[in-house]
């Protein structure tokens, strides 16, 4: 069942649950953190609408930089206006930011320790018809090797405005991953984000679960309906919101790992550096677990419905219960 | 100032000439490091850091001062050597170049020496750092400061530069001044050879930048330069500064071998004998 401490969406369940993009939230979160914070900048490459930064351009157009189609030029330029005290947000598609530019943010940013928030959009699968070359499916990877950086993914469209304000609010240099596709609403404004602290979103009414599933993104969706379609088969299993990718809720993953025994990792990202590694990397050295990886297997995407891509590159529903059982049975 | 004194230029020479000995010192306590361009912008430096910078050495992190980012860090130790002069550190700390736990990386580091603005290393990036200082300098309501970036010629085989100077001239940064290290070599041979930049005042003229070409071992060339640079209204500007790699050391100017080297016990020697004879004829 839920747990409703988190006071998370009771309608979640629900074949109308409400739906938006964690784009969405972002943009959101970014015009709150321009109101609370008048060093809050914000950078965009062509992109204003598509990663959602028009609410804060709209709202503070002196506060605006729009770079032109020149992510390299933009990460540099972001750490810039931080070594004068600004707190820079830039955004792009994720395959261009952290992916064009991620030498100029190891440099410019990481190494020089600069507090630019950079914000990674069409993330995953999910941008479906765009095809493979838009399918930014290393990003993690990417930014979880890089010193000071902090990578978080939200669940969801209010997470997702959540760790923008918080992010905002550091001055670590920060990587948010969010997508284009509406999915499912999961918290409410009520449930509390902390960066670094992970939560189980759902578990056994009662007695120890058998199986534990730590998701990152919006496929924390897919997990849930997973563990409540089991859950009505008598199997019991905890489901694991880990929105922060680094730092890792390293404690929380390893009690989880030892009151389950097994792992389940689910993620709209490469299984090699991705979250699954993060955890496992962590479990190896303190808490030796048996991990099934659900989540893209060393391919590139293609052009697809969100939904057909899910199911062909294992990260839907179905393939989390078929991780259970095997996991389960072995 | 528009024109500058005699007596300024005089002491400026001395002043050079003393940190040239430094830099060759230093490189060659370090074993390696990068000697022609550090000696090439050695004027340069010395103009910056001793008539154009508003800046405190004794206070660096004064809000009101202006800001230096050096794009080519291959050629810090003038850098250092120049701040070291300018009463940032002390002398002493030179000797430590490139060595475990020095605060003088072999590559610029903030977390290492705080007085610098930004760590870096890389080439191509330093300009985009620099355009972003001026944008974020021009949101404050305050002081007008001037944000000074050096770059050298073989860096700008980097498209990030490009990218940067449409940036710059979009924005209109009128508080930013770059200057190229014009010296005509890279790595590989000379930047002709390697990767064509002539003409290269064209190329920023048609970013819609302004453009002077100067001699970049001449005090007055670089004073004018200068002034002209900061009266600029509604552009950003670029110095083209044609420098003589390892200028003041004979033997090994123009030689694009002394690129990445450092000299050895007798180079150094040699070297040190000839900047004195050069330093008792200023005086």
């Amino acid at each position: 069942m839920l747990n409703q401490n988190l006071k998370l969406n009771t309608k979640i369940f629900n074949s109308d649950v409400e739906k938006k993009s964690t784009r969405a939230g972002f943009g959101e979160g970014l015009l709150l953190a321009g109101i609370d914070n008048e060093k809050v900048v914000s950078l965009c490459a062509d992109l204003l609408e598509s990663v959602k930064m028009n609410l804060f351009a709209d709202k503070f157009p002196k506060r605006f930089i729009e770079v032109g189609i020149a992510e390299q030029n933009m990460a540099s330029v972001a750490s810039g206006m931080a070594a004068m005290g600004k707190i820079p947000f830039m955004a792009s598609y994720a395959i261009f930011n952290p992916g064009r530019n991620w030498e100029q943010i190891r440099t410019t940013i990481c190494y020089n320790n600069q507090n630019v928030k950079i914000v990674g959009s069409h993330a995953g699968l999910s941008v479906g018809p765009d095809g493979g070359s838009h399918q930014m499916l290393e990003d993690i990877a990417l930014t979880r090797v890089l010193p000071n950086m902090i990578v978080i993914s939200p669940c969801d469209a209010i997470e997702a405005k959540k760790a923008t304000e918080a992010i905002a609010r550091t001055k670590n240099p920060s990587y948010l991953r969010v997508a284009r596709n509406d999915t499912p609403i999961i918290t409410t404004e009520e449930t509390l984000f902390e960066i670094g602290k992970s939560q189980i979103v759902f578990g056994p009414e009662n007695g120890l679960a058998e199986v534990g599933i730590i998701a990152t993104g919006p496929v924390l969706y897919n997990a849930l309906i997973a563990a409540k379609q089991l859950e009505s088969e008598g199997i019991k299993i905890k489901v694991m919101n880990l929105s922060t990718i680094k730092p890792l809720d390293k404690e929380a993953i390893i009690t989880l790992a030892k009151e389950t025994k097994r792992i389940i990792t689910v993620e709209d990202h490469q299984v090699a550096g991705g979250m699954g590694s993060a955890c496992a990397e962590c479990l190896s050295e303190f808490h030796p677990t048996r991990i099934e990886f659900v989540g893209i297997k060393d391919q590139f995407g293609q052009s697809g419905k969100p939904d057909e891509l899910a199911k062909y590159y294992k990260i839907d529903t179905d393939s989390i219960i078929e991780a259970i059982l095997k996991i389960k049975a072995s | 100032m528009e024109n500058i004194k005699d007596e300024t230029i005089k002491e400026l020479k001395i002043k050079a000439n003393d940190i040239r000995k430094s830099i060759v010192e230093m490189l060659y306590l370090a074993g390696s490091g990068h000697t022609a361009g550090a000696l090439g912008m050695a004027d340069i430096f010395t103009y910056l850091y001793f008539n154009a910078l508003r800046h405190k050495p004794e206070n660096p992190y004064w809000k009101d001062r202006d800001h230096l980012v050096l794009s080519n860090w291959h050629i810090c130790p003038v850098l250092y050597a120049t701040m070291a002069h300018a009463g940032y550190f002390k002398f002493e700390e030179l000797k430590t170049l490139r060595k475990f736990g020095s605060p003088l990386q072999g590559h610029p580091h903030r977390e290492f020496l705080p007085q610098v603005d930004t760590s870096s290393g890389p080439l191509g990036e330093g300009l985009s750092q620099a355009v972003g200082m001026a944008i974020a300098s021009r949101m404050d309501n305050g002081v007008d400061k001037t944000i000074y970036c050096l770059v050298g010629d073989g860096e700008l085989n980097e498209g990030q530069n490009w990218e940067a100077i449409m940036l710059g001239a979009k924005y209109k940064l009128d508080n930013l001044i770059v200057i190229v290290d014009r010296n005509f070599i890279q790595i590989d041979g000379t930047t002709e050879e390697v990767m064509p930049l002539s003409v290269l005042e064209d190329k920023w003229k048609s970013f819609n930048w302004d453009v002077q070409k100067i001699n970049g071992n001449d005090f007055r060339e670089i004073n004018h330069a200068i002034y002209h640079a900061k009266n600029t209204k509604w552009k950003p500007s670029v110095i083209i500064a044609n420098t003589i790699p390892s200028k003041g050391v004979k033997e090994w100017e123009n030689d694009y071998k002394w690129h990445g080297v450092a000299p050895n016990k007798d180079q150094y020697e040699m070297a040190i004998k000839e900047l004195n004879m050069l330093g008792d004829k200023l005086k």
